[in-house]
């Protein structure tokens, strides 16, 4: 395994400092289908969390309304100090330019090139054409860029297509963005799922590179139990829209955890 | 050997207001034919007539070329009005397009009134709008250029729409998510992703344009329509084969030119 992607290893037990984020009585339904159901749990800052559970148990639902892409049909969320619900738009704007969000599918404009889909994480806090094209951005913001793509491995290339880039590369630029973004929490939707099992490890080893090095908190969907285990410092199980494992990663059993793995059981 | 199944019916069972809307159509179009189709007697001898050695078409040849410096001038000023009218057109029809796409416009009665316009425009022939642009702007090129920009936007607006409704809105999602402006997701994410569809839509609207460009100089608003229309009425018949072979040859070269470009973007 590269170097770079050597992993890092999980810390053990929640540390509860100044809670980053606390849902409280989060609800979710589409017209008479209830996703969630009144969650309720806080997370701790520099911590990774891994978010396990079936399929249609509600992960992916929770992960967008913490950020509202998703409006939430009753509960609260405070996240990063800022009381999520309550946000005008443009304050939800500035909000979700301190989450970066590691997606399952990537997510990147394929037409253009790897700097550019980079420097696309710069519209946080930068508006403009200076913000769309690597052409066209300032210096420091292509310099910043490279130190991102660098970060992930990929600087050399640059200037290729995004299109051209094997999967594993593709998801490292989507990395490399998030972390033009300069995001205080990540939010990582089974950012491992359409990879093969070395390159889906090398992405997991990054994100928790990143928690490690930078102080930041990460919120992580997660469908595979070695990734799990290997990878997160606590971990939250859910099923049928509801909270029902909540423990450090140290106290979790592979064998305890299967069912959040397995449809059949959890539904 | 067990029996076969039998076959199904020829035709399947109608319903009586299917039967009747059947009758409509063919009674709409045999008294369309009726009402509006030339007599075969009177084509023949209109036919006739064309080959008659004082006919049109024995008048069209050999076609006369002498006046072809003042005819290439205005075939020039035809290619400016069509590439002209189809860049105003073209960059009028992106807000219009954007207004009009589902996923990108800011309000539904927005999308609604977008789209209503650009149905508009593509519905009024550039005939029709080459003569409102005449009584505003008066006779020339400059209505044309006006008529052929309100066609485009018609034409391109509604393709570019589809072309936009149609991107993955998986990027557009991440870069919303980042926090980016509604203007940044659209030119950083969705312009790009359009980008083919975009220039085969403008290069289809420059062979569109130079083609109703020709024609609009028959209703006066400039470009060599005009001296198509004086040859006739004067009845130079082989000036008025000589212009329409150039325009043929400016037609066929544009068309050339954007098939090429459309090969070496797309």
């Amino acid at each position: 395994m590269n170097a770079q992607f050597a992993p890092a290893t999980a810390l053990s037990g929640p540390t509860m400092v100044g809670p980053v984020l606390v849902v409280s009585g989060l609800a979710k339904a589409f017209d008479d289908r209830r996703i969630l159901s009144g969650l309720d749990f806080t997370l701790a800052p520099g911590q990774s969390t891994a978010l396990i559970g079936a399929n249609g148990s509600g992960k992916s639902t929770l992960l967008k309304c913490l950020i509202r892409l998703i409006e939430p049909t009753e509960g609260k969320i405070e996240m990063l100090g800022h009381d999520v619900r309550a946000l005008a738009p443009r304050d939800l704007r500035a909000f979700r330019a301190q989450v970066g969000i590691v997606w399952q599918r990537h997510n990147l404009v394929p037409r253009l090139s790897v700097l550019s889909n980079v420097i696309h994480g710069v519209q946080s806090r930068l508006s403009g054409p200076r913000a769309w094209f690597q052409a066209l951005a300032p210096a420091e913001v292509r310099a910043e860029a490279m130190l991102c793509l660098d970060r992930v491995g990929l600087a050399d290339r640059a200037v290729a297509r995004v299109d051209s880039l094997s999967g594993g590369q593709q998801q490292r630029v989507a990395i490399a963005r998030m972390l033009m973004q300069r995001p205080a929490f990540i939010l990582a939707d089974e950012p491992d799922a359409s990879l093969d099992p070395q390159t889906g490890e090398e992405v997991m080893a990054l994100l928790l590179g990143l928690v490690r090095e930078k102080g930041l908190s990460l919120l992580m969907i997660s469908h595979r139990l070695e990734h799990t285990l290997a990878f997160s410092d606590r971990i939250l199980g859910l099923a049928q829209g509801r909270i029902a494992l909540d423990l450090p990663t140290a106290d979790a059993d592979a064998a305890g955890l299967r069912r959040f793995f397995d449809h059949q059981e959890a539904s | 050997m067990t029996d076969l199944p039998a076959p199904p019916p020829r035709f399947s069972h109608r319903s009586l207001p299917e039967y009747v809307a059947i009758l409509l159509v063919l009674a709409l179009v045999v008294s369309s034919l009726a009402a509006t189709a030339p007599a075969l007697d009177k084509l023949s001898r209109g036919v006739a007539r064309l080959f008659a050695p004082s006919g049109m078409l024995m008048q069209m040849f050999p076609p006369d070329f002498s006046r072809i410096a003042p005819i290439s001038w205005k075939l020039l000023e035809t290619l400016q009005m069509a590439v002209a009218g189809c860049f105003l057109g073209l960059l009028l029809a992106i807000p219009f397009a954007i207004l009009a796409t589902d996923r990108l416009s800011p309000h539904p009665l927005v999308r609604h009134v977008a789209r209503a316009v650009i149905a508009l425009f593509r519905t009024v022939p550039d005939l029709v709008w080459a003569i409102i642009f005449i009584i505003i702007v008066g006779l020339g090129p400059a209505a044309g250029v006006m008529a052929i920009m309100v066609d485009k936007i018609g034409f391109a607006g509604r393709f570019f729409a589809e072309a936009m409704e149609e991107t993955d809105p998986g990027p557009q999602d991440a870069l919303r998510a980042i926090g980016a402006s509604r203007l940044g997701t659209i030119v950083s994410s969705v312009f790009p992703a359009c980008l083919p569809s975009f220039t085969a839509t403008s290069l289809f609207a420059l062979e569109k344009s130079v083609r109703g460009s020709a024609a609009l100089g028959l209703v006066g608003a400039g470009g060599i329509g005009v001296d198509l229309k004086v040859a006739f009425d004067l009845f130079n018949y082989d000036e008025a084969l000589a212009i329409i072979l150039m325009m043929l040859v400016l037609v066929i070269a544009v068309e050339q030119g954007s098939g090429w470009i459309r090969r070496k973007l797309i």
